[in-house]
C-alpha cells in the first residue's frame, strides 16, 4: 500500500489564515507542541484578501461607541439568530485583540492624536472599523505570520488535508497530501482546530478563491460535527461585473463607508427607497436585495449591476483611503474611480453558518474538535456585518487557540486506526485509477452554475427542490471522475476531492434554505417574504445521517436578563 | 501493514533554472532592451568626452579668459572651473576643481545604476544574461565599496554648488562704459541662472541627503523632527525625479561651460536682454 | 470570438517543453484566465498557483513573454493582436511542476530576520506621518517577483550571501517602525549583504505593488549601514554622544 509520513502534534491548526493563525500563536503561547497546515503557502489564505476593516469598539473616533453598541448593531444585524454568547464575547474582546496585533507589529492607519482610526460600515452604530487603507487583511496576516515565525511553530505548506481520524468518538489525527509530490501525510494529534474558512466556490459569481471549497465543514460533518444555520450564505452587495474575467470580484464596502454613493441607471440613490436612514451604510442583506431588485426592475447598468461612485471626492482621498480599489478598476475594467462610477452587483461572498461550536471555547459536537473563524457558525446569526469577520477570527481564534491547548494538556495520547488512514487514501488515489469518467473541471462548471441560478440571493421552493435534485445526480457523477496525469501538483486531482466536498455542502445549504419558510437576513424566499416570530427561535442544523445528511432546527440558546435589557433601554444608560 | 517513512527533506537547495547556457544577452524578453542602455552610454560617453576636452583647456573659460581683441562687458565663468584657483604647476584650474562634482556623480546612486547598466553590463537591462555570472560582488568589496563615502562628495558638492550661485549672482554684473559693474541680464546670465537651478534640483535631491536631513530618524513626530520631517519631505519630492535633474542638470552644465566657452572664443555673440 | 495563441512551458525539475494552446479571448480577460481555460478544457493536470485572482495575494507570479508579472493582473489586451503569448514560470527558482516554483528559501530568510520588537516603555502613540513612510514597505504581497528578477540571485546565485529585495523592504519596514528597539544593522550588512545590490532597480521596476523599492528600502538601509561602518564622522559623534545604536 501506499507509503506516507507522519507528524504529532499536541494541537493541530488546520489553516493559515486570521482564526487558524491567531489559534496557533495562542496554542504555541499555552506552551503545546503545535503545528499548522494550509493548502497554499503561508501567507496567501484568504484573509489577505479582506479589505475594508476590523470591527472593534474602542472608541477613538467616536467616544460614545461601546461593547454594548457593538453587541446590539451586530444582533440586529444578524437579525436576533446569532449566538448572544458569541456575539458579547466579540464585541468585549475585539479592542484588545486590535490593540495586541499593534503591539506585534502591525500599523494601523491613525488619528491626529495616534490612536488607531477607525471609518464607518455598513450596520454599525459608530466609526469602529480599524484600518489600513484598504488592505487591512494583508496586514493581520502578516502581522500574525511573522508572530508564528518567531515562535518556531512548524508550518505545513501547500498541504491538503483531506481526512479526519477519530478514536472512538474524539478526534485523533488527519489525514492529507503535499500538492507538491502528490505523497500522503498523517497528522495525530490531540485537538484539532479547523480554520478553513468558507463555501464560495460551489457559486459562480464569488468573491472567494479557489481555497473556498468548504473542506473544513466537509471533514467535520464526516466526522459527526453538527454544522447549523448554513442557509445563510452572505450575498456581497459590491462586486464588479464587468468584463467578465473578474465578475464577482469583491468592491470593498470601505468604497461606501468613505462616501460611495449608489445610483441606478437613472442617476437616482436607490437607497433612499429600501432604508432611507441608512441609506448606503444600510447592512449587507438590504443592500444586495435593493441591488437586485433595482437590476431585476430595469433600473440596472449596461451590464447588469448598479453604479457606485466616489468621484464626488477628492482624487488623493480616493487614492490614499482606497488604493487597492483605484488599481483594480484601473488595471483590470479600464475605469478611474476617481473620475466616474463603478459598476457592481451582488456576489457570493461568506458563509454565517458551519460547524457548531461551543461560544467560549470553539470545541464542535465532536470532542477534541474545534473551529473558529468562517468555517465555525453561530456568531453571525442570519447576517455578518462587514469587518466582524476579522474581529471574529482574532477573537475566537484566540479563545480556540488557548482552549484546544488545555484540551490536550488534558489528554493522553491518542490511537490513529490504520484501516482509516488506508480508507482515505484510497478514496483519494480512486480518481486516477479510473480510464474513464467525467473531468472534474465540468462537474464543477455545473454546480456552479446550478447554485447560482437556484441557490441564489432570492429562492423558492420549486427552486429550491430543484437544486436538491441536481445535485443527487453531480453527486453520482462526481463518483465517477477521471484524472489524467501523475500525482505531482496536479490540480484536476485536487478539484476531484473537494468536488465531493462542495456537493456535499451545497446540498446542506440548499437543504437548509428549503426548510426556513421566512425570510430573514441574508436568506429571501420569494414565496415567504415575510420573517417570522417562529423561526426567529430556532436555528437550522445538519447532521450526518448514514450517508445521507438530517436537516432539522435547534431552539436559540437564550439571551440573559441582563443582555435584553440592552434593547430596550438606550445604550449611553449601559455604559455606566 | 502500511510502512510509515520519516519525512523526506522538503527544501531543495535553490538555484536559478535555466533553459539555456547562461552569457551575455540571454533573455526571453522580446522589447529593444538594449535601447536604454546604449542610449545611457552614448549619454554618458559624449558628456566625459567633452568635459575632459574642455577641462584640460584651460582658456576660454571665463569672460576674462576670452580671445585678444575680444570686447566682452559680461562677466561669466564657466562651471567647470569654478571655483576659480587658479592655475598651479602648469595644470588647467579645472583639474584642482572638477573631481568634486565628477566624484559626486560619480558615487551617485542613480548614476551608479546607469553606468553599472551601460558600462558594466551587471546588468544590461533587467532579466538579460550577464557576461561574468558568478563572480560578482557588487559594492561588497574594493574598489566599489569606496561608493560609500557619497555624502563626503556631498559635502563638497554642496560648496562647489555655492560657489556656482556666486557666479550666477556675478552673471548679473555687467562692466558699463565707465568701468563700473552694473547689472544687467544676457542669454549668458540666464544660462548661468539655469544651471544653478537644475544643479541645484539635482543636488538637493540626493540620497544621502534625504537620509542625513530625516530619513534617518525612526519618527518623524514632534519638536525638531518635525521640521525635519517637512524637509525630509521637501528632499523627498526632488528625489522622486532624481534621475530626471540627473540628466537635465548634465547637459545644461555641460552646455554652460560650453556657451561660455563660444562667448569667450567669440563665436557666439552673447545677446544683452537688459 | 477572437484567439490567441499561448505557449506554456510544462514540464518538472529538468525537463522543459513549450505546448501551444489556442485559447479564446473574452473582453478584460487575463493571462490566468487563460490558463484556466487551458486547465478545463486541454490540460487538466496543469500546475499553476493562485489564490485571489486579484492582485492581492502575490500567488501567480510566472514570466510572461520575458516579463516577469502576476498572471492575474496581465490583460490579454495589453499584447499585440497576433502576438503569441509564452508563460514561463519564475526562473530565479526550481521548478515544481509546469508554472510551479519552489520558493522556499524565501521563506527561510525571513525566518532569520529579527521579528518586531518594541521598544521598552513604549507609549503605543504612532502618528500617521510615521505610518506613511513605512505602510508602503507592508504593501509587499510576497510575489517575489522582485526576487526573481534581481541579477544577484537570477544571473549570481547568492542564495547564501544575499536576502534579496523583497526582504530588504521587509527589514526598511522593521528598522524604520517608530517603536521597534532592535538593531537589524549587522545582519542587513554581513548577512542580508546588502552590499552586493547594485542599486540597478530591476526590483522596482517589477513590484506589482509599486514599491519603490530600491530608493525607499534599499537605498535607505544602505545609507544606515553607511553610518554605523562607513562614515567616520558618524562614528566620532557616536563616541561622543555616548549613543551606540
Ligand atoms: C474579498 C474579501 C474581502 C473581505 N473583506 C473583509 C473585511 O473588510 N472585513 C472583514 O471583517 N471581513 C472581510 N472579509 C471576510 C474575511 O476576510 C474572511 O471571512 C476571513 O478572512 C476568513 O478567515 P479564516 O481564517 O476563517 O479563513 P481563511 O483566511 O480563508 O483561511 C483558510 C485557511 O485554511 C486553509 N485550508 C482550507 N482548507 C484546507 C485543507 N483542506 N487543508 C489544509 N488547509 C486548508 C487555507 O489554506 C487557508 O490557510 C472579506 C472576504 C473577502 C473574500
Ligand atoms: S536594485 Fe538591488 S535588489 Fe533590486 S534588483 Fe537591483 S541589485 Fe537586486
Ligand atoms: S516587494 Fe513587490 S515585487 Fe517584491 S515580493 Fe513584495 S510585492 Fe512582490
Ligand atoms: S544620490 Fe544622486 S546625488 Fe546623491
Ligand atoms: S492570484 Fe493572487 S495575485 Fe494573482
Amino acid at each position: 500500500m501506499e507509503s506516507y509520513e507522519t507528524h504529532e502534534h499536541d494541537v493541530l491548526v488546520i489553516g493559515a489564515g486570521g482564526a487558524g493563525l491567531r489559534a496557533t500563536v495562542e496554542a504555541a503561547v499555552q506552551g503545546v507542541s503545535v503545528g499548522v497546515v494550509c493548502k497554499s503557502l503561508l501567507g496567501k489564505a484568504h484573509t489577505v484578501m479582506a479589505e475594508g476593516g476590523v470591527a472593534a469598539a474602542m472608541a477613538n473616533v467616536d467616544e460614545a461607541d461601546c461593547w454594548q453598541t457593538h453587541f446590539k448593531d451586530t444582533m440586529a444585524g444578524g437579525k436576533m439568530l446569532n449566538n448572544w454568547r458569541m456575539a458579547q464575547l466579540h464585541a468585549q474582546q475585539s479592542p484588545e485583540r486590535v490593540y495586541e496585533l499593534e503591539r506585534w507589529g502591525a500599523l494601523f492607519d491613525r488619528t491626529a492624536d495616534g490612536k488607531i482610526l477607525q471609518r464607518a460600515f455598513g450596520g454599525h452604530t459608530h466609526n469602529r472599523l480599524a484600518h489600513v487603507g484598504d488592505r487591512t487583511g494583508l496586514e493581520l496576516i502578516r502581522t500574525m505570520q511573522d508572530r508564528v515565525v518567531q515562535q518556531g511553530v512548524p508550518v505545513y505548506m501547500e498541504c491538503t488535508i483531506t481526512h479526519l481520524l477519530k478514536d472512538g468518538d474524539r478526534v485523533s489525527g488527519a489525514v492529507g497530501y503535499w500538492r507538491d509530490t502528490g505523497r500522503f501525510v498523517v497528522f495525530k494529534a490531540k485537538a484539532i482546530v479547523l480554520a478553513t474558512g468558507g463555501v464560495g466556490k460551489s457559486f459562480k459569481v464569488t468573491s472567494n478563491s479557489w481555497e473556498y471549497t468548504s473542506d473544513g465543514i466537509g471533514m467535520a460533518f464526516k466526522s459527526g460535527a453538527e454544522l447549523i444555520d448554513m442557509e445563510f450564505l452572505q450575498f456581497h452587495p459590491t462586486g464588479m461585473v464587468w468584463p467578465p474575467g473578474v465578475k464577482g470580484l469583491l468592491v470593498t464596502e470601505a468604497v461606501r463607508g468613505e462616501g460611495g454613493l449608489l445610483r441606478n441607471n437613472k442617476g437616482e440613490r436607490f437607497m433612499e427607497k429600501y432604508d432611507p436612514k441608512r441609506m448606503e451604510l444600510s447592512t449587507r442583506d438590504l443592500v444586495a436585495r435593493s441591488i437586485y431588485t433595482e437590476v431585476k426592475e430595469g433600473r440596472g447598468s449596461e451590464h447588469g449591476g448598479v453604479f457606485l461612485d466616489v468621484s464626488h471626492l477628492p482624487a488623493e482621498t480616493v487614492i490614499k483611503k482606497l488604493p487597492s480599489m483605484y488599481h483594480q478598476f484601473k488595471d483590470l475594467a479600464d475605469v478611474d474611480i476617481t473620475k466616474g462610477p463603478m459598476e457592481v452587483g451582488p456576489t457570493t461572498h461568506y458563509m454565517m453558518g458551519g460547524v457548531r461550536v461551543d461560544a467560549d471555547t470553539g470545541q464542535t459536537t465532536v470532542p477534541g474538535l474545534f473551529a473558529a473563524g468562517e468555517v465555525g457558525g453561530g456568531m453571525h446569526g442570519a447576517n455578518r456585518l462587514g469587518g466582524n469577520s476579522l474581529s471574529d477570527l482574532l477573537v475566537f481564534g484566540k479563545l480556540t487557540g488557548e482552549a484546544a491547548a488545555q484540551f490536550a494538556k488534558k489528554s493522553s495520547k491518542l490511537r490513529v486506526r490504520e484501516e482509516d488512514i488506508k480508507a482515505g487514501i484510497e478514496e483519494m488515489l480512486a480518481p486516477l485509477a479510473r480510464t474513464s469518467g467525467p473531468s472534474p473541471y465540468e462537474i464543477h462548471e455545473k454546480l456552479q452554475e446550478l447554485m447560482q441560478s437556484y441557490v441564489g440571493i432570492m429562492r423558492t421552493e420549486q427552486d429550491l427542490k430543484h437544486a436538491i435534485e441536481q445535485l443527487q445526480t453531480l453527486k453520482q457523477e462526481a463518483q465517477r471522475v477521471r484524472v489524467t496525469g501523475s500525482r505531482m501538483y496536479n490540480p484536476g486531482w485536487h478539484l476531484a476531492y473537494d468536488l465531493k466536498t462542495m456537493l456535499n455542502t451545497s446540498e446542506a445549504i440548499a437543504r437548509c434554505a428549503l426548510q426556513r419558510t421566512e425570510s430573514r437576513g441574508a436568506h429571501t424566499r420569494l414565496d415567504h417574504p415575510a420573517t417570522s416570530p417562529e423561526w426567529g427561535k430556532v436555528n437550522s442544523t445538519v447532521n450526518q445521517d448514514g450517508d445521507g445528511m438530517r436537516v432539522g432546527t435547534s431552539p436559540l440558546p437564550q439571551m440573559p436578563e441582563e443582555l435584553r435589557q440592552l434593547f430596550e433601554e438606550p445604550v449611553a444608560a449601559a455604559k455606566k | 501493514m502500511a510502512t510509515t517513512e520519516a519525512a523526506p527533506p522538503r527544501i531543495a537547495t535553490t538555484r536559478a533554472r535555466r533553459e539555456h547556457p547562461p552569457g551575455l544577452g540571454v533573455t526571453w524578453r522580446r522589447d529593444n532592451w538594449w535601447l536604454q542602455p546604449l542610449a545611457v552610454f552614448l549619454g554618458l560617453s559624449a558628456f566625459g568626452v567633452y568635459s575632459t576636452w574642455a577641462a584640460l583647456q584651460g582658456v576660454y573659460y571665463s569672460c576674462s579668459t576670452a580671445q585678444q581683441g575680444l570686447n566682452l562687458t559680461c562677466n561669466y565663468l564657466s562651471p567647470f572651473y569654478s571655483p576659480l584657483l587658479g592655475e598651479w604647476w602648469g595644470l588647467s584650474p579645472a583639474v584642482f576643481i572638477l573631481w568634486m562634482p565628477l566624484g559626486f556623480r560619480a558615487t551617485c546612486y542613480y548614476y551608479r545604476k546607469a553606468y553599472y547598466r551601460a558600462f558594466f553590463l551587471d546588468p544590461p537591462a533587467c532579466n538579460v544574461g550577464e557576461a561574468r555570472e558568478h563572480s560578482y560582488c557588487g559594492e561588497n568589496a574594493m574598489p566599489l565599496k569606496l561608493q560609500n563615502i557619497h555624502r563626503y562628495f556631498l559635502y563638497l558638492a554642496i560648496l562647489v554648488l555655492a560657489f556656482l550661485w556666486k557666479d550666477a549672482y556675478e552673471g548679473f554684473l555687467f562692466r558699463s562704459d565707465s568701468g563700473e559693474m552694473a547689472f544687467g541680464v544676457g542669454i549668458g546670465t540666464i544660462v548661468l541662472l539655469a544651471n544653478c537651478v537644475f544643479l541645484s534640483f539635482y543636488t538637493l535631491g540626493c540620497h544621502s541627503l534625504r537620509h542625513l536631513i530625516g530619513g534617518r530618524l525612526d519618527s518623524f513626530h514632534g519638536g525638531s523632527c518635525a521640521t525635519r520631517h517637512q524637509c525630509w519631505k521637501g528632499v523627498t519630492k526632488l528625489n522622486e525625479h532624481h534621475q530626471l535633474w540627473a540628466w537635465v542638470s548634465l547637459v545644461v552644465v555641460g552646455f554652460t561651460d560650453f556657451y561660455v566657452r563660444m562667448v569667450a572664443m567669440g563665436v557666439f555673440n552673447d545677446l544683452r536682454l537688459f | 470570438m477572437s484567439e490567441v495563441v499561448v505557449r506554456v512551458s510544462q514540464g518538472t525539475a529538468d525537463q522543459n517543453e513549450e505546448r501551444r494552446y489556442q485559447v479564446p479571448v473574452t473582453p478584460g480577460m487575463v493571462v490566468l484566465d487563460a490558463i484556466h481555460y487551458i486547465q478545463a478544457h486541454f490540460a487538466p493536470d496543469l500546475a499553476v498557483r493562485w489564490n485571489c485572482k486579484a492582485a492581492k495575494c502575490g500567488s501567480c507570479s510566472a514570466e510572461v513573454n520575458g516579463k516577469p508579472s502576476l498572471m492575474c493582473k496581465s490583460r490579454l489586451d495589453d499584447f499585440q493582436p497576433g502576438e503569441e503569448i509564452v508563460v514561463y514560470p519564475l526562473r530565479s527558482f526550481p521548478r515544481i511542476k509546469d508554472l510551479v516554483t519552489n520558493v522556499s528559501w524565501n521563506y527561510e530568510v525571513n525566518k532569520k530576520i529579527v521579528p518586531f520588537t518594541p521598544r521598552k516603555n513604549a507609549q503605543w502613540k504612532m502618528y500617521q506621518e510615521d505610518m506613511d513612510r513605512v505602510q508602503e514597505f507592508r504593501k509587499c504581497i510576497e510575489c517575489f517577483l522582485c526576487q526573481n528578477v534581481c541579477h544577484v540571485l537570477r544571473n549570481h546565485e547568492k542564495y547564501e550571501q544575499f536576502g534579496g529585495p523583497r526582504f530588504f523592504v521587509r527589514l526598511a519596514g522593521l528598522e524604520m517602525h517608530p517603536l521597534d528597539g532592535a538593531d537589524r544593522l549587522p545582519y542587513v550588512k554581513d548577512e542580508a549583504g546588502i552590499g552586493y545590490c547594485n542599486i540597478t532597480k530591476c526590483c522596482t521596476e517589477v513590484c506589482p505593488e509599486s514599491i519603490h523599492i530600491t530608493d525607499n528600502a534599499i537605498i535607505p538601509l544602505k545609507e544606515r549601514v553607511v553610518d554605523r561602518y562607513y562614515d567616520p564622522l558618524t562614528k566620532l559623534f557616536r563616541i561622543f554622544s555616548g549613543n551606540n545604536k
